[in-house]
This record gives C-alpha cells, sequence and structure tokens, in this order.
C-alpha cells in the first residue's frame, strides 16, 4: 500500500477542509487523491488492492456523535450518514415503518461488515467487477481510456441496464435501492456550503466517463438521508437473490412499496438491484400498475416494462428472466404483507 | 510507553511460535521476537511532514491500555499480532471476507484487517486472549467449541468464539437458521459448520446463566 497522510476530522466542516485543496477540482473517482474514510470497508479493502491510491484519508469517525443518529416523525425517516448499517438493521421503528431498508440491510454483507460500515459510505460503494478489482487487467473506470475487459469477458455479474460501450459494471449495493424507491433525499456538505438532493441525482451512469461515479466532489461529504414519510413505506419490501443463501452481492434483486386500495395499486415504487450500473428505478413498471389491480399477470407485464431495454452480454442474459421472476415475486409478496 | 505483557513473553514456555521464531532467528533471517520488539517499541511524535512516519494510537486491550506508534497503513490486526504479540487473532484473507480477525472493538464484533490500526484511538479492544477468566477458566463460548469439537484446523476458531459471543449479545442466536444467518461471516474451510452451531447453541445457553 502506498503512503498516505492519515488525518482526523473533528467536525463536519473540518472534514471538507482537510479534504479541499487536493485536486479541488478533480472529480471523485478511483483514483482521488483525497479519501474521507468512515467504516473503511470498502475503502481499506480497494486501498490494499492498489485500485485506490489516495494520498490523504480523512477519518470522519470522530463525527459519529453528531452525524450518527435515526430520528423517526410523522414527516419521515433521518438516518446520519455515520449510522452504522447494523445500527439501522436493528431499529425497530426502521423495521415496522420502513421494511424495505431494514431488509436491504439486513441481506447485504456480514453482520461484522455492517457493524463497522456507515450508511453515507453504504451508498458509495465501489463495484464489484473483477476487472475493476485487478489491476492487471485494463478498466476504464479504474483508469480511463484502457479499455473495458468485461465486454467481452466473464460478465455473468455484470449490469444489463444504464450501461455503456465503456462500462458494464453493476452497482453493487442494496441500501440505496430502498432508498432511490422511497424518493429519499441526499444531503451533502462541501466547500460551497450544504445542499440536499434527490437520491435518484447522486450517481452517474457510466456513458463515456465511467470513472466518474457520483455528482459528489472530492471534498462532498454526505452528511445524512431523508425518507420521506408515506402511505407505501409499510408495505415495502427487498426481494434478494444470490448465488449462495448468505453473504453475497445481489444477482438480481427488487425492492418494492406498494399503496393499496382493497387490491388495486394507488401507487407503487420499484428499483432493481444487481441489474444495473447505478441504483435503478424502474418507473415504466410503476406508470403500468398504478390504478390497476395487482395480480401475477400485472406482475409480470409491470416485470417486462422493467426489463425493457435491458443489454445482455454474453454471460450475463440468464439475468433477464431471473430480474424478471424477481420483480414478479416482490410485488406480489409485498402485497400480501400483514401491515 | 507500553505497558508490560499480559502473556509471558514467547520464550518463557515451548510452543510452536516461540520455536519457529528461534528457528528463523537461527536461520539468519533476523526476526525479533514479537513481544521484545512490543515493549521496546518507543512512540514518536503525532504530527510529522512525512506521511510514513509512525504515528502514536493508544487503546485498550483485553483491559490493558497500549500506545504504540504505527505506520499509518498498518491494520489493527497486523498491530495486534506483530507489534502486541496476540497471534491469538488470525489472518485469513486480509480482505474482510472471511472473519478470521474479528475482534471486538467497543463490544461490537469488527474485522481488524479492515481497521487501520491509527483509527483505533480510545478503543476498548478484546481479542481471544482477553476471554478466559485470570484463573484459567474459559468463556462459556470457548468451552462450547471444545464440547462441540466445533473446529478441525482451528485456524478460523478465534473469530467464530468472538463472533459468536457477540451473535448472541446482540440477541442474534435465537433459533438456528439466526444463527447461521448472523455467523455467515466467518467461513470454515473444515467445514464444521453443524458443529458450530451447536457450539453457540451451548455456549448462548450459558452465557445466559451466567
Amino acid at each position: 500500500m502506498l503512503p498516505f497522510a492519515y488525518e482526523r476530522a473533528e467536525s463536519a466542516d473540518g472534514a471538507v477542509r482537510l479534504a479541499s485543496g487536493v485536486a479541488a477540482d478533480a472529480p471523485a473517482s478511483a483514483d482521488a487523491h483525497v479519501r474521507f474514510i468512515a467504516g473503511g470497508t470498502n475503502v481499506t479493502d480497494y486501498m490494499r488492492l492498489g485500485v485506490m491510491r489516495p494520498e490523504r484519508l480523512v477519518d470522519v469517525n470522530p463525527l459519529t456523535e453528531r452525524l450518527g443518529a435515526i430520528r423517526l416523525d410523522e414527516a419521515g425517516l433521518h438516518l446520519g450518514a455515520l449510522v452504522r448499517m447494523a445500527e439501522a438493521e436493528d431499529h425497530e421503528g426502521i423495521a415496522r415503518d420502513y421494511p424495505v431498508i431494514a431488509d436491504t440491510l439486513r441481506l447485504a454483507a456480514t453482520r461484522q461488515i455492517r457493524n463497522m460500515a456507515s450508511l453515507g459510505g453504504n451508498v458509495l460503494q465501489r463495484t464489484r467487477c473483477d476487472y475493476f478489482r485487478k489491476t492487471s487487467f485494463p478498466c476504464n473506470k479504474r483508469e480511463p481510456g484502457s479499455g473495458c475487459a468485461a465486454l467481452e469477458g466473464v460478465n455473468r455479474r455484470h449490469a444489463l441496464l444504464g450501461t455503456s460501450e465503456r462500462c458494464i459494471a453493476a452497482y453493487a449495493g442494496d441500501f440505496a435501492q430502498a432508498l432511490i424507491a422511497l424518493d429519499a433525499e441526499v444531503t451533502v456538505t462541501g466547500p460551497s456550503g450544504e445542499r440536499r438532493l434527490p437520491f435518484a441525482d447522486l450517481h452517474r451512469e457510466p456513458g463515456e466517463r465511467p470513472e466518474v461515479e457520483t455528482v459528489l466532489g472530492p471534498a462532498d461529504l454526505i452528511v445524512g438521508f431523508r425518507i420521506p414519510a408515506g402511505p407505501w413505506t409499510r408495505r415495502s419490501r427487498y426481494v434478494k437473490v444470490r448465488d449462495r443463501e448468505s453473504y453475497q452481492f445481489a444477482v438480481t434483486a427488487a425492492a418494492v412499496a406498494l399503496d393499496l386500495d382493497g387490491e388495486s395499486v394507488r401507487d407503487v415504487r420499484i428499483a432493481l438491484g444487481g441489474v444495473a450500473t447505478v441504483p435503478w428505478r424502474a418507473r415504466a413498471a410503476e406508470d403500468l400498475l398504478k390504478g390497476r389491480r395487482l395480480d401475477e399477470a400485472a406482475a409480470r407485464e409491470a416485470a417486462e416494462a422493467a426489463f425493457e431495454g435491458a443489454v445482455p452480454r454474453g454471460q450475463n442474459g440468464f439475468k433477464v428472466p431471473l430480474g424478471k421472476e424477481t420483480v414478479v415475486r416482490a410485488l406480489l409478496e409485498t402485497m400480501a404483507m400483514k401491515v | 510507553m507500553s505497558e508490560p505483557h499480559a502473556r509471558p513473553p514467547a520464550h518463557a514456555s515451548f510452543n510452536r511460535r516461540g520455536f519457529l521464531g528461534a528457528a528463523a532467528a537461527g536461520a539468519g533471517v533476523g526476526v525479533v521476537g514479537t513481544a521484545v520488539a512490543a515493549t521496546a517499541e518507543a512512540p514518536t511524535p503525532a504530527k510529522s511532514a512525512d506521511p510514513r512516519a509512525p504515528r502514536v494510537v493508544s487503546f485498550t486491550v483485553n483491559g490493558q491500555r497500549r500506545e504504540i506508534a504505527v505506520d499509518p497503513r498498518a491494520s489493527l490486526l497486523d498491530t495486534l499480532r506483530d507489534r502486541l504479540g496476540l497471534t491469538g487473532t488470525k489472518k485469513g484473507c486480509d480482505h474482510g471476507q472471511c472473519g478470521a480477525c474479528t475482534v471486538l472493538v467497543d463490544g461490537r464484533r469488527v474485522l481488524s484487517c479492515l481497521t487501520f490500526a491509527v483509527m483505533a484511538e480510545g478503543a476498548e479492544i478484546t481479542t481471544v486472549e482477553g476471554l478466559a477468566a485470570a484463573d484459567g477458566d474459559l468463556h462459556p463460548m470457548q468451552q462450547a467449541f471444545i464440547d462441540h469439537d466445533a473446529f478441525q484446523c482451528g485456524y478460523c476458531t478465534p473469530g467464530q468464539i468472538l463472533s459468536a459471543i457477540a451473535c448472541v449479545e446482540e440477541g442474534h442466536a435465537g433459533t438456528d437458521g439466526e444463527i447461521r444467518e448472523y455467523m455467515s461471516g466467518n467461513l470454515c474451510r473444515c467445514a464444521a459448520y453443524p458443529n458450530i452451531v451447536a457450539a453457540v447453541r451451548q455456549g448462548r445457553d450459558k452465557m445466559g446463566e451466567a
């Protein structure tokens, strides 16, 4: 591992100051010169692999008291960026009122990792594409312009949606699917102060520049998330299909939140995990279901719509039918929930 | 300065590690006994322009306060093993995938391989060496692993035991299914899983009685 300067932040502004001044205009890409570190489960791993080579590491853990709160009220749910995954997973109010959030956390990684990993860091976790992880391969995300080894390579776990000719790496996270489904907002503090943006605007599809994964600058720090209350949050669920029963990234996944009027759909939100390059909202599928009676046939139609435009590449074609089945199952299981 | 060691220095009794260390030194490789190196280490100033300069970090390990100068790149795992001589914590994958390096930090099970030692400032750390009582009585979970033969090679066992204790304390050891799910971060290549589940069950019940 290359040497780095280790700094401990004593305040959010202090963290931003410590991160500023090191290539302040550069996008937050794989080789960013400065990185915030909280749980370290992703950053430490990628530094050891030589994929991330920060010159400066700003430890934000001392801010846990300020940015580590879970607040639940009539307006919604507020999650501080330094809430650990396990804390939110064990929170009774979240399990009751926002079960899809609890599901995405409980079904991710292992308890050790969830004890460490912060929610702010979780949404920024890097892809698990093996070519991104191994520095001996070309990868446009890690080394812009070097090419994409996954296009013609071992791409069974790669994305079908939101891909480009430069990158087909799948977004690995689960929690982000709950956030995008529930119209969450993210609060960011940076060199020009604090701002709030829709969570759906945080990540960028790879397009021509796969190395730029979010709209954040290198000195921008996520401080929290706000999830608005709504009649759909209690009837919500995450179905995650994996290669093994536990401790594995999603092959396909679907987050669903439903507001029902009897058997007909007043409102629905659907997000897809494991199949897209960024957290993915399936709006066409939602539109198809609104105002309709939800049964298996309707769920199948929605699943078809969710995967319209999917681009399989060799080995990952099986994810199209599997992803559709996942959506159908998630919709029907969510409908059957007792709330 | 560092505190004296809780466990006897490696040369006080003849064991595998002491033998290997002595053999390596005899072969001219120049390995210094880890226990000696740790106590002889003098902390250096915390701030320096050179990012490679050691930084002083202080934390408590198994009830003993430690202050040690570390390379900022050093993991908590390597620091425990190589600097403090606490080799009970094992290095498996070094990427947070196997759980062999599990320790308790402030009561929570975490992966010491994915923790930079400098980030453990002020932390209370428990390793497998800190589980048995002063009179040598084993922790109920250690005893349960022996009673159920919950290992073959034993390499993953310290991590399994610490993870299991935390699993019980979190309240996630209610059923066999829950134990399997919440212990999934500790891999056992010998596949002693059925015995591990049985051991966690017994450890849970005995911890409840204590």
